[in-house]
């Protein structure tokens, strides 16, 4: 009936982007992404690589000339001796975490729901204030509390109960990594917390839930991804760690971070060995992330 | 001191047949009185709102039967018990909250059934009792789907279920359509009042909209700063407000001040504070007003006529002339704004009839029966906030 409506010309023209629109377009990211980029593949892409490549090398040392790849380094790690030294550092790390779960979510919860709103923050920075000192620090700190004539066996003694040898035992290094740690887990879980729905809570009093039954059914099940997140951190720096099993943990709390040190800066100096052992650190540390990715928070609108 | 009507029920129900019952409540929250000695007396099976401005306190006291605030002092009781330290978890009440409040980690059959696995219900029973619920809020098809793929109505629906899945004493309903489109509430509305009958367990339902608690109630309590204003039936409420509050609140009304000047068994006469003569003769009502005290005049936009000839005057009738200022065209209605002569401001509403009105700004005259007005005290005494007895 009647002709379609035309568009006027010079609002045509100006919908079709210029040759200089389309190169802004695509420069604009470049800008933005170039210094980390740069940085990255400097220092995290290429290094990597250059340990991969190391890695395939059997028995490499300082100065050899590289013989052929093979497999060699990475079967070494299969030797009992050096799994006892795996599985005692994902027992450290696991086990810290999950102290630090224990020890963190009370104090988040706290902090998040019961404090008075205007300390909160206050008590957050409170909180992290150790991170502000150097960890080697707070590993020494944690040397003269725990030696034999040390802090904690004068206040045992002065209670009657007798001096206990903590230092350079595993459970030092619990201690000590715990300690490191939980700030970051408390900072995690407390902006997990933050967000909780009290009505939620609510609710659940309202139809029967007494106060264990709401933290397990409504308040755990809500705060899962922050919960998830801060234990994959906890983990992860804890699993690589290499100040407080070294310092505090002594001859046997062999890590997996303090054997690769030995053979890079140590007597044994094997890099090929060492750098096997860094791929799976690596390898281990990305498939937990990748996990925490893949079912962490996949539909976080349903957590509303 | 109370008003009683003949025609309408307004005793409170006998002991033995109560289910929530509030004494001499009050609540305080740091500086602010939130809820200041209310008493209610809810009867099983009754269908009962609370209705008030936000802020007036209704919120609370729904809160303090759910056990979700303790009374500062005073006394919640449930069918006769003494509830007012029981925590929320412990009391046979549920809660169809505001927000819905469903848990986002669970499907729609997990949350309706909650609160039967917290108590332990057998598993088959569970099954049984879930799906009777579902299919008694039409919501069957989706019970597998979590709420956050649900629309606000369906939401809505399941939050019912959640809530009399669990066969509650009382139900309580804290403005449970206040987040729908107006139609949805309609539709709620009408399945809420199915539901009440199917179920016949008692509801409380807080709202602000006065036209669902006329709508839905058997009786009501208008609430304002934290105080009962009025408890009665819908039209008890509506025909025959206590105090100016309620009749503004409730419906709309013209409200003018003055003075009582002559009070008689069958009606009295109050002196505007602008000089004009209104006769009041309430229908089967007694008038707690005596000569010299101060009134407020309430009259329904609905019950005034508009003509362009004063009518004889005559007693039990009132008539004053003005001028047309304002017509809104409402569809089913006019509603017209006139200006007295002497300077009040009263809305008109006309049934539309195809009438043909006077011209705007043309002299008109307003009039309505003596019989169609109330006076109303301008300041209500303390005792009629309590529930009439």
């Amino acid at each position: 009936m009647t002709a379609p409506p035309t568009v006027p010309r010079e609002i045509a023209l100006a919908a079709k982007p210029s040759l200089g629109q389309r190169l802004g377009q695509l420069i604009e990211p470049l800008t933005l992404l170039l210094p980390s980029g740069v940085w990255l593949v400097l220092f995290l892409v290429i290094p990597t690589l250059l340990i991969a490549e190391i890695s395939l090398v059997p028995g490499l040392r300082p100065g050899d000339v590289p013989g052929a790849y093979g497999l060699g380094n990475y079967l070494q790690i299969f030797q009992p001796v050096y799994l006892r030294v795996l599985f005692r550092s994902l027992n450290f790390a696991l086990g810290t975490t999950g102290l630090c779960l224990i020890v963190g979510f009370p104090v988040a919860y706290w902090i998040a729901l019961m404090a008075p709103k205007r300390w909160r923050t206050l008590l957050l920075v409170v909180f992290i204030l150790p991170l502000w000192t150097s960890s080697l620090l707070r590993a020494y700190a944690w040397i003269t509390i725990l030696r034999s004539s040390g802090l904690l066996n004068v206040v045992l003694q002065a209670v009657g109960i007798p001096g206990q040898n903590i230092l350079n035992s595993p459970a030092a290094v619990y201690v000590g990594m715990t300690y490191s740690f939980l700030p970051y887990m408390v900072l995690i879980l407390y902006s997990s917390l933050e967000k909780l729905d009290i009505r939620l809570l609510e609710a659940a009093a309202d139809l029967g839930a007494n106060p264990a039954q709401r933290f397990w059914q409504v308040t755990v099940p809500q705060t899962l991804p922050g919960i998830a997140a801060g234990g994959l951190l906890v983990f992860i720096t804890s699993l690589g760690d290499f100040v407080v099993p070294t310092l505090l943990g002594g001859a046997s709390s062999m890590t997996i971070a303090r054997l690769i040190y030995n053979q890079f800066l140590g007597p044994t100096r094997n890099w090929g060995f060492g750098s096997s052992m860094s791929m799976l650190l690596i390898l281990a540390v990305s498939l937990a992330i990748a996990l925490l990715i893949r079912y962490g928070d996949r539909n976080p609108e349903n957590y509303s | 001191m109370s008003q009683t009507t003949s025609t309408q029920r307004s005793a409170p129900p006998a002991a033995a047949t109560l289910d929530v019952e509030l004494r001499q409540v009050f609540k305080i929250f740091g500086p602010d009185t939130a809820v200041k000695g209310v008493d209610l007396k809810i009867r099983q099976g009754e269908f009962f709102s609370i209705l008030g401005p936000s802020g007036c306190g209704k919120t609370t006291t729904l809160r303090l039967i759910a056990g979700f605030e303790t009374p500062t002092t005073g006394e919640v009781l449930l069918q006769g018990r003494n509830v007012s330290h029981m925590p929320a978890y412990r009391r046979p009440v549920n809660t169809v909250f505001q927000s819905y409040a469903l848990f986002g980690h669970m499907s729609v059959w997990d949350n309706i059934a909650f609160g039967l696995r917290i108590k332990r219900v057998g598993k088959s029973e569970v099954r049984t009792q879930v799906a009777e619920a579902l299919r008694l809020v039409q919501m069957e098809s989706f019970a597998r789907r979590v709420p956050g793929q649900l629309s606000g109505g369906q939401q809505q629906r399941v939050a019912l279920a959640r809530a009399l899945v669990n066969r509650p004493a009382v139900m309580l309903l804290d403005e449970p359509l206040g987040a729908l489109d107006l139609k949805l509430r309609k539709e709620m509305q009408v399945e809420l009042s199915n539901l009440h009958r199917k179920l016949g367990i008692t509801f409380i339902m807080v709202t602000h909209d006065q036209e669902e608690a006329l709508s839905l109630s058997d009786r009501i309590a208008v609430m304002r700063d934290g105080e009962i204003e009025q408890v009665g039936t819908p039209s008890q409420i509506y025909d025959f407000p206590k105090t100016p509050f309620v009749a503004d609140f409730i419906g709309e009304t013209n409200l003018v001040r003055g003075k009582v000047d002559q009070a008689a068994r069958d009606g009295l006469k109050v002196t505007t504070d602008t000089g004009l003569q209104v006769w009041v003769q309430p229908p089967k009502i007694e008038i707690p007003l005596t000569a010299g005290m101060a009134a407020v005049v309430s009259v329904r936009p609905e019950k005034i006529r508009l003509s362009t000839q004063a009518s004889p005057a005559q007693p039990g009738q009132n008539c004053f002339a003005g001028r047309l200022q304002h017509v809104m065209y409402l569809g089913t209605h006019l509603q017209c704004r006139v200006v007295l002569n002497t300077g009040e401001h009263l809305t008109v509403l006309q049934p539309n009839r195809h009438q043909r009105l006077p011209e705007l700004e043309t002299p008109v005259y307003a009039s309505w029966a003596a019989t169609d007005c109330l006076a109303l005290a301008a300041k209500s005494p303390a005792s009629e906030l309590t529930d009439a007895s």
